[in-house]
This record gives structure tokens, sequence and C-alpha cells, in this order.
């Protein structure tokens, strides 16, 4: 289930390197990524941070529970499973403690079903982290919610072991302390 | 050919904020035909002047008829005579072939890309005329004309009006995240001519063709949110229609095309709201805690049908446009979505799933009787022909995601495959406004 967000890890620094315009929404580790695409072009840059060095931040502790940046769901669910709150509850903290920091939640379904009702769900789960992270003291301005419903699958199979990976969202740090 | 075909592609994509467009058309296949088809003989036709015309009119006309499920068209070596206009036609060859209609024509050149196509339609038991065309057309209007010929014949053959001189918008993706790219295209019914209005590297979905054929409503991610435009499509001139914090999706016109129902999520979570296109006023008609979303009008206006899981699963539901209850109109499995009503506001396609599939049905509003006309597995994004004989709708097929279309009746099934890259989310045009012709009885 971890494997996703480590193989984004290795794969957006080379595209970038390569030349491809990275989208960079996949930006869940890297606190410096900024959107600065334009509302006419609907293109993007993006800015990869410095990533090379350390800053002794939490966020950046790979082994720590802010390491963990996606929290997935049962089909046709927005409940967070028990296993998942100790994640958010960890990203709450840290939001809480750190007034600047603020995050984006990126909702997402699986394919199954229609595109507009799955672009619903991902909004669903996408509040539903947020009602757990203002539960346990973040505050309303430190959080974005975003939907993508079915369209930005990180698996691309048409089984349930894309499909569970699909299910998700991704909490993705905008800004930091 | 292609290389027309080519230019005149670019010519017209006039809004192409990435550049690089690609426009592979579409290729139809018919995948299972139907017995019990009318035979018919589509003669090819005729060519004089100078000049040849670009496009193969009979041959045209001839896979319309039979992408329809309707004819069956004779093989062109079968054909025992070529007459291209009725004097020539001598009815006995056709009686013995067994076709029970006869078209006919020809192309005269008649300046610099300018021709005048002729046609005629027979009955050949009878040996009467059904009906008789004199078109002028430029080169770039041939292929119209000849699926304007095509709806002409059906119309006088089965009855009902043709649906071949209407155009497909759909979405395409191609390339691997993070690098993905989305096109909304245009093409015509047949999958030629594909035009892309819009290139983004975010995701597209919804397209919804305005009511009078000129404007096209979806939803863009390409300022990271889900937002509402609508584009001429002549122009590629577009406006930023819904723009509020949350969601912004599911836009449907209203058959008068004044209104817009779309989906908000700006007061707290997904609820159906309508917009009046002109003043700009907003008024929302449903308010609960569950997902409301995919509204649909009822083709006489006063209904709207929409997608809600406030029973717990996601079902239909019907509620009149000024607001109100809400009933749940769909109890057969556990699934269904998207919902789309069929032009005579009799039926109404969806998204049913059952056991993990996810198939096309239609349902009888009257007796919600409900019939399953789809076979795989993820299909979804259902739309009616303009004359309600066909749905298009997505599925998925070797990976990919493909189009397909079937016969309201279920019989006949078409694919309609791109060469490469994902194809989703087709929606069929109304009928066009833009070629008008008058009968010609004597041509």
């Amino acid at each position: 289930m971890k494997l996703p967000t480590k193989f984004l890890f290795l794969i957006l620094p080379t595209a970038i390197l390569l030349g491809c315009q990275g989208t960079g929404t996949k930006s869940g580790e890297s606190a410096a990524i900024e959107d600065k695409s334009s509302a006419a072009s609907g293109a993007t840059t993006s800015a990869a941070g410095d990533t090379g060095a350390f800053r002794g931040d939490a966020l950046d502790d790979p082994a720590g529970a802010l390491s963990k940046r996606i929290v997935y769901f049962a089909i046709d669910s927005s409940e967070v499973a028990q296993e998942d709150r100790a994640t958010v509850s960890a990203h709450a903290r840290y939001l809480s403690g750190n007034a600047t920091a603020a995050v984006t939640l990126e909702g997402h379904a699986d394919e199954r079903g229609s595109r507009e009702y799955n672009l619903a769900l991902g909004e669903r789960r996408g509040n539903a982290v947020r009602q757990l992270l203002l539960a346990e003291g973040a505050a309303t301005k430190q959080i974005q919610v975003v939907s993508y419903g079915e369209e930005k699958p990180v698996a691309t199979g048409h089984d349930e072991t894309s499909w569970q990976q699909n299910r998700r969202v991704e909490i993705s740090y905008t800004s930091r302390k | 050919m292609l290389n027309k075909q080519f230019l005149l592609v670019y010519a017209l994509a006039l809004w192409l904020p990435l550049g690089g467009a690609h426009a592979a058309p579409l290729t139809i296949e018919i995948t299972e035909g139907v017995p019990g088809a009318l035979p018919i003989a589509v003669v090819p036709f005729g060519v004089e002047g100078q000049g040849a015309p670009p496009e193969d009119i009979g041959a045209i006309v001839a896979a319309d008829l039979k992408r329809s499920g309707r004819f069956a068209p004779l093989a062109e070596q079968d054909l025992l005579a070529r007459p291209h206009e009725g004097r020539e036609v001598n009815f006995r060859d056709w009686r013995v072939l067994g076709v029970e209609g006869l078209a006919v024509g020809k192309v005269r050149a008649t300046g610099a890309g300018q021709y005048t196509v002729q046609f005629q339609l027979f009955n050949v038991f009878q040996a009467t005329q059904l009906a008789g065309y004199t078109i002028p057309a430029t080169s770039a209007e041939l292929r119209r004309t000849a699926h304007r010929i095509s709806d002409i014949i059906y119309e006088k053959l089965t009855g009902e009006p043709g649906a071949f001189n209407t155009r497909i918008a759909y979405v395409t993706a191609a390339g691997k995240a993070p690098a993905q790219t989305y096109s909304l295209q245009v093409a015509d019914a047949d999958g030629h001519n594909p035009q892309p209005i819009l290139n983004s590297r975010q995701p597209l979905l919804s397209p919804a063709w305005s009511p009078d054929d000129t404007r096209l409503a979806y939803v863009s991610f390409e300022n990271k949110r889900a937002q509402i435009y609508i584009q001429e499509i002549a122009t590629g001139k577009r406006e930023l229609i819904a723009s509020y914090p949350g969601l912004n999706s599911a836009p449907a016109w209203s058959p008068d095309g004044t209104r817009l129902a779309l989906t908000l999520s700006k007061d707290g979570n997904p609820e159906i709201y309508v917009l009046s296109l002109a003043a700009k006023t907003l008024q929302r008609l449903t308010s609960n805690l569950a997902i409301d979303t995919e509204p649909v009008w009822s083709p006489d206006g006063s209904a709207l049908v929409f997608t809600s899981d406030r029973g717990g699963r996601p079902q239909l539901y019907r509620m009149s446009v000024n607001g109100g209850d809400a009933s749940r109109i769909t109890f057969a499995g556990d699934y269904n979505a998207r919902g789309v009503f069929s032009p005579d506001g009799k039926q109404l396609a969806m998204v049913h799933g059952t056991g993990g599939q996810y198939r096309i049905a239609l349902m009888e509003l009257k007796t919600g009787a409900l019939r399953v006309l789809s076979d795989r597995t993820l299909d979804e994004s259902p739309s009616f022909a303009p004359n309600g004989a066909m749905i298009i709708y997505a599925t998925n097929e070797n990976n990919r995601g493909t189009l397909a279309a079937v016969s309201v009746d279920g019989r006949v099934h078409n694919r309609l495959v791109l060469q490469e890259g994902d194809v989703r989310e087709a929606v069929w045009s109304p009928f066009s406004r833009r070629i008008m012709l008058q009968p010609d009885p004597k041509p």
C-alpha cells in the first residue's frame, strides 16, 4: 500500500530531469513545490525545491508518522480506517503546531461507476480527512480539499489490486513551518 | 484525401493552447449485425466535370446505412448495373437482387472546389421515386452532404429521422502520468474529421452539447480543480461559467438552452443547482448531506433526474425543476448513475451496477422495466443519438478506454476505436441545423 508513494518519489525528479513537463500534482513529498499554472494556459511549471538539504523537520523523517501521506478507503466508503487514524492525527498535530503549514487533501476514487459520482466521492473522502484534522487541532485555513475523482489513478489495472490503491486521499504539503 | 483531411483539421482547430494536437480518427467497426436488415443498393456515384471529388459519396452513404444496423447494403461487386440517374434504372435488375431500396446519384464539378451532388432514391418493387435532391457543396461539405443523403434514405425507408449528419464530442487521454495530455474532440458521427477544441495537461470530463449544436459545456481541471467552461465550437471562444469553491461539475443544458443544471459543493457537499445563463443567477435545488450530482433535464424541461446516494448507494431520483421533494426512480441493482433521457422522454439510459459489473441499461419510465444493453464490466457515460435509435457509451477493452454504440433494442453493436490512447466521455450532438436542403423532385 505504501509502494505508490515511494515510486512517485523516484519518478517525479527523474521526469523533471528528462525535461518532461511534470504536472507537479503528485507532489506529496516535496514542500517547496509550487503551482504556478496560469489560468489561461492550463500549463504548469514546477519548482523542485532544495530536496538535497536536510532541514531537521519532522516532515522529513522517512520513518516518522508524517512520512505517511496517503489514506486509503474501502469501496464506496469515505470512512477513515482505524489503522490510518494515527497517520491523520500526526498530521493534525503538525498542522496545529505549525501555523504556517498548509495541506491540500487530494481525494480520489477507483474507476468503477460514473465519473461525476466518483468526483463527488473523492471530495467526500477529502472532507472526511479534513474533519479529522480539524477535530484534532488543525485550522480551517490550513486545509484545502480537491477531488480528482477517478481521473488520476496511481495504478492503472482493472482489478481490486489497482482499485484499492486508487481509492485514496493524498495529503500534500503546500507550505510548512 | 488524407492530406486534405489533415489540413482541414488544422485549419479548423482554432484554439490550441498546447499545440501538438493528435487528431487520429475513430474507426467504427460493426461488431454485431442484425438479421432482417433491409436490403438496399447504393450505386457508386457518377462523376462529371473537371476534377474528381475528394470524397466517395456512395461509399459514405453505404457505410452509414450499414452501421445503423437497419440496412444491409449490397456489396459493390454484386451490383448488376451502375445507373447514376433515374432514367438509367432498369428496376428488374434490382428486383432480381432482392433489394427494396435503390439509391443512385452523381457528383458534378462546377468550379474550383465546387460541386453539385444529385441523388435519387427509388422503391424497387413499386418502381417509384421516393426522394430526389440536387445539393450544391464545397469539397469540405461533401462528407456532410453524404451524411445528409443517408439521413434522407433512412427517414424515407424507416419512417424515423436519421442521425448521420450529426457529430460526437469525446475526451481523449494520451501518455503516462505525470505527462498525460487530455483533449476534447469534436468529430463527425462516423468518426471522421476529428478536431481538438481543447488540449490540456489536466483532466477534462462531462462535455455537454448546447441544444443548438453550437457550444459545449465541460469540466476542466486546468486550474487544478473542477471548473465549468462553455466554449463556442466554431470560434474556440470560451467562458469560465462556474468556479465556486469546491466542485463545479456535471453541466447539463436545459432543453431551451437558457439554463445550465450543475453540481456545486460550495455549500458543503455536492448539490444540484440551476444557473440562468443570461442573468447568471443561481438556484439551489437539493439540500441534504448525501451526494447529489449528474443532473439531466427531461426533454420537456419540467423535471430533472439526478444521481444521489441519500439512500445509501447511488440511485437515480427525479424532481421538479422548481425544486421540492425528489422521488427515487431506480430500484434494480445496487448502483444506478448518470441517467440520460431518450429524446422522446419515455426512457432513461444509465450506468447500471450489479454484482460489481457496470453496464449500460435502459429503463422504461412508465413501467420501470430495465433492460441491460451492454455486456462488459466497466461501461459508462451513455448518450443517445438525437433520433433515439442508438446509444454511444464508454467501455474498456484490452486495458484501453474505447467507445461503443448499441441500438436501443440491443441488437446492433458498433465499436469506435482510436489508434492510440484512451477515448471516453462521448456525447452525441443534437440534430444539426447547419445544412438545410430543399427537395428537388425532378433532378
